[in-house]
């Protein structure tokens, strides 16, 4: 490890308040010392490592999306000094620490096979014909401790091996595709692409459909609405006030589908 | 992690004051809510949208005369980035059918009814394609799905919240489409929460009188994008997906139609010309101007983009001077500031204090009479609490709700938030919350039809970019539900248009000219530069040794 120039201290005026998304340093405040990209950093303690880098003076443009961990812009690579593990995690979830040496890998070049949905067979087969690398997975487990959400990818690519794609889709439910997955698997998987094909083809051919709404559809398609719709677009504010007072409220504890209101002429 | 040992002593202070708060929370006794008149007042002193001081009229363009917060204002009336004598746009780079700005849910939506109508589509998107608000939402999407509801309740739901001033055609296509998109949206593959025969799960939320919220897990939002995203690259053959490459200025023909943009790839700092028969503006909100120093719950790129350039070829705006702020946004720790607390804290009892751990206010008013109370405890009484990063906040008591309602309640009713805070250190159920008013949602924006398009012939518009669907006031689940109807009626409208025999004449950027002899005009002397595409969060300390930002600013 190399030791790197260090910046210059911040010098920052007493009394400021923090506004927008602009961090400060507030008086009193310690500041510790990090390494982006090797290269050392005085930042506020507390900050996430987002909105350090930005207070050292980076403008992100890659690397940086919903700030909420959320979108997967900003999967960060991190070790401490003087300990070999590697740490993984969101650039605007985890917090700073003295002397973490850190990399965002903003993009992850991974296979992503095209397919149709609407032709596609809701099959395993069918997934393993698009991924066959599926099966070039040694189970080490690698990706699951990468994931900055906690999603069980491991697990997820093993269900799939075995052909069910119903728990394959809901243990992958929470993946955000930030690639963290595929950077650290040795059998050079796409792992969140092949589990977003498993989400698609569970959501549409394996979760049944909703025939109410099936019916709703038809109902707005034959123009059933569209007088109506139209009657209330003319409406005074107080002639939709009105009716807006004399709406029923669906009761909070009615199971769905059970409860119907007395007066049924607009339904 | 967790509070810092300043902060636990301030704790001290809550705790002190919550036997006997509690106490009086069991006997049903509650901090007097306020009056109407009194509301007015806190209102029109502390609102941000209320509030005089801070806003004032714009001076150019189609909304001239009417007021806005400054920094709305001061991007309706900025200049372009482009010097159009130094461009040529005789040389296209671009050719495309239908041109989409802007790469969230409503710009997605867009492309794949154009593609579907067998146009070909390029969408440009400053960061990832799906790089939006719409990834952010959690609490779900709107529809009358339900036996016992219809598009006619929704329409009533809807225009009630907004307080009557929604543009009614927009609010009749919303309803109307709601359970089409829902039913897009399950062809596509989406996972909805659904009972084991298929129904779709649905609840009830703030102002609604059928249960009409569907949702998929606490992530409806990511769960839309990402089906969407996915969807738009399996058909590579019609869309093309340009990122990191804004629009920045728009393009006409000299008959006045949109006929494209001009493109600016931030990696490599070159422009180009795209020329397109239809347009569609998607470029969503506003969040990231931080209206008066807010915190936001908002995407990096949230910046008025598209606005801005639908303004200088003079398409006006609808409501854009309305804001929602919600009442209790994290002010710490620093890695959640402005994610939004809900309401549901406070429903179960939980207090809003001070820094003397003192109640100032009634927990549950209507969300902007409570924003307003918060921000006048702390800048007119100076009763909040300072973060270490120097953020306003005042205490949300959720350790009341473990005592209220019996031990693990905060566990079960608020896991997400459990899980959340305690990631950080901080276990809700026994340490309090610091929040304080976040910037939440561009109520208004460009001014449409219920066709998605606006009063330029070729340009159309979706998603938060738009005005007049909410009104002055959005309900939750409306947002997702206006960026697929209002997405999938751009895009079938301008597939239409463009496949109606449009003539492009030769391209001109006159108009940008033109706004900016107006701004001459008006004396605006020093106008910002706009769209500006990403907020700049370098500190004073870092801005101030920009030695080449502070030289071109200067020439």
């Amino acid at each position: 490890m190399s030791d790197a120039q260090t910046a210059p201290a911040k010098s920052t005026p007493a009394q400021q308040v923090a506004t927008g998304d602009r961090a400060i340093l507030p008086e009193g405040a310690k500041t510790i010392p990090i390494y982006v990209m090797g290269k050392k950093y005085e930042v506020p303690e507390t900050l996430t490592i987002m909105k350090a880098m930005e207070f050292a003076g980076f403008k992100f443009l890659r690397g940086c999306g919903c700030r909420g961990g959320i979108c997967g812009a900003c999967p960060t690579v991190y070790r401490k000094e003087g300990d070999y593990k590697l740490h993984f995690g969101l650039a605007c979830q985890t917090v700073v620490e003295p002397n973490m040496y850190l990399a965002q890998i903003p993009f992850y070049p991974a296979n992503r096979a095209g397919y149709s949905l609407d032709e596609i067979e809701p099959t395993a087969e069918a997934i393993f014909a698009l991924y066959p690398e599926l099966f070039r997975c040694v189970a080490c487990n690698n990706c699951t401790k990468a994931c900055p959400m906690g999603v069980q990818v491991l697990d997820y690519i093993s269900a799939l091996k075995q052909g069910d794609i119903a728990k394959a889709a809901k243990l992958s439910f929470d993946c955000i595709q930030c690639g963290l997955c595929a950077s650290r698997c040795m059998g050079e998987l796409p792992q969140y692409h092949i589990a977003q094909l498993a989400r698609r083809i569970y959501g549409k051919y394996i979760q049944p459909h909703a025939d109410h709404l099936a019916k709703r559809v038809a109902e707005i398609e034959s123009g059933k609405y569209d007088e109506i719709l139209g009657k209330l677009t003319e409406m005074s504010k107080d002639e939709l006030a009105k009716l807006y007072k004399e709406r029923e409220r669906e009761p909070d504890l009615a199971p769905l589908g059970t409860w119907m209101p007395q007066d049924t002429q607009y339904l | 992690m967790g509070y810092t040992p300043e902060m636990k002593e301030l704790i001290k202070r809550v705790e002190a004051s919550r036997p006997e708060r509690v106490e009086r929370a069991r006997r049903g006794e509650h901090y007097p809510a306020l009056s109407l008149e009194e509301r007015e007042v806190v209102l029109n002193k502390f609102h941000p949208d209320y509030q005089q001081e801070g806003r004032r009229p714009v001076r150019v363009g189609p909304n001239k005369g009417q007021a806005f917060p400054e920094e709305v204002a001061g991007m309706l009336e900025s200049r372009s980035m482009l010097r159009p004598e130094r461009i040529d746009l005789s040389k296209v780079d671009f050719d495309t059918d239908v041109l989409i700005i802007g790469g969230g849910g409503a710009g997605t939506s867009a492309a794949l009814m154009a593609s579907q109508a067998g146009l070909n589509v390029i969408m440009t998107t400053k960061l990832r394609h799906g790089d939006a608000n719409t990834m952010m939402a959690e609490g779900g999407i709107q529809a009358a799905s339900q036996e016992c509801d219809s598009p006619f309740y929704h329409y009533l739901d809807t225009i009630g919240g907004g307080h009557f001033t929604n543009q009614p055609d927009l609010v009749a296509a919303l309803s109307h489409d709601a359970p089409l998109s829902i039913a897009w949206l399950e062809s596509l593959g989406m996972m909805f929460n659904k009972l084991p025969d298929g129904r779709l799960d649905v609840r009830h939320f703030g102002g609604s009188s059928r249960k009409r919220m569907h949702s998929a897990g606490d992530m409806t939002g990511a769960e839309i994008m990402r089906v969407l995203r996915d969807e738009a690259r399996n058909r590579r053959d019609l869309i093309t997906t340009l990122e990191f490459c804004p629009a920045v200025e728009l393009l006409l023909d000299e008959e006045g139609k949109c006929a494209g943009a001009v493109l600016y790839n931030m990696e490599t700092r070159e422009f180009f010309v795209a020329r397109a028969r239809a347009v569609i503006l998607a470029t969503g909100g506003f969040g990231r101007l931080h209206i008066k120093g807010f915190a936001t719950t908002n995407h990096y790129g949230a910046t008025m983009d598209g606005v801005v350039m639908a303004y200088r070829v003079g398409v006006g705006t609808n409501f854009l001077y309305s804001t929602q702020y919600h009442p209790t946004g994290v002010a710490y720790p620093e890695q959640n500031v402005g994610l939004l607390i809900t309401e549901k804290v406070r429903g179960l009892g939980a207090h809003v204090l001070n820094i003397d751990g003192e109640q100032f206010c009634f927990p549950l008013e209507p969300r902007d009479v409570e924003s307003a109370e918060l921000i006048k405890e702390a800048v007119e009484k100076n009763k909040a609490v300072i973060t270490p990063t120097g953020r306003f906040g005042l205490w949300l008591d959720s350790p009341m709700i473990d005592l209220l309602h019996g031990e693990g309640t905060v566990r079960k009713e608020l896991p997400a938030k459990f899980i959340q805070f305690d990631r950080h250190g901080i276990d809700i159920s026994k340490e309090p919350m610091l929040v304080y008013p976040t910037l939440h949602y561009q109520n208004g924006g460009i001014a449409i039809n219920s066709a998605a398009a606006t009063a330029i012939p070729g340009l159309f518009a979706a998603g938060e970019t738009v005005g007049g669907i909410h009104g002055e006031n959005r309900l939750m689940g409306n947002s997702l539900q206006d960026i697929i109807t209002f997405g999938r009626r751009a895009g079938v409208s301008a597939a239409n248009y463009a496949s109606n025999g449009v003539e492009l004449k030769k391209l001109t950027l006159d108009h940008v000219n033109k706004f900016e002899k107006e701004l001459a005009e008006a004396g605006i002397t020093n106008p910002l530069i706009a769209p500006i595409l990403l907020p700049d969060y370098a500190t004073d300390e870092v801005s101030s040794r920009r030695l080449m930002d502070a030289q071109m600013d200067s020439e």
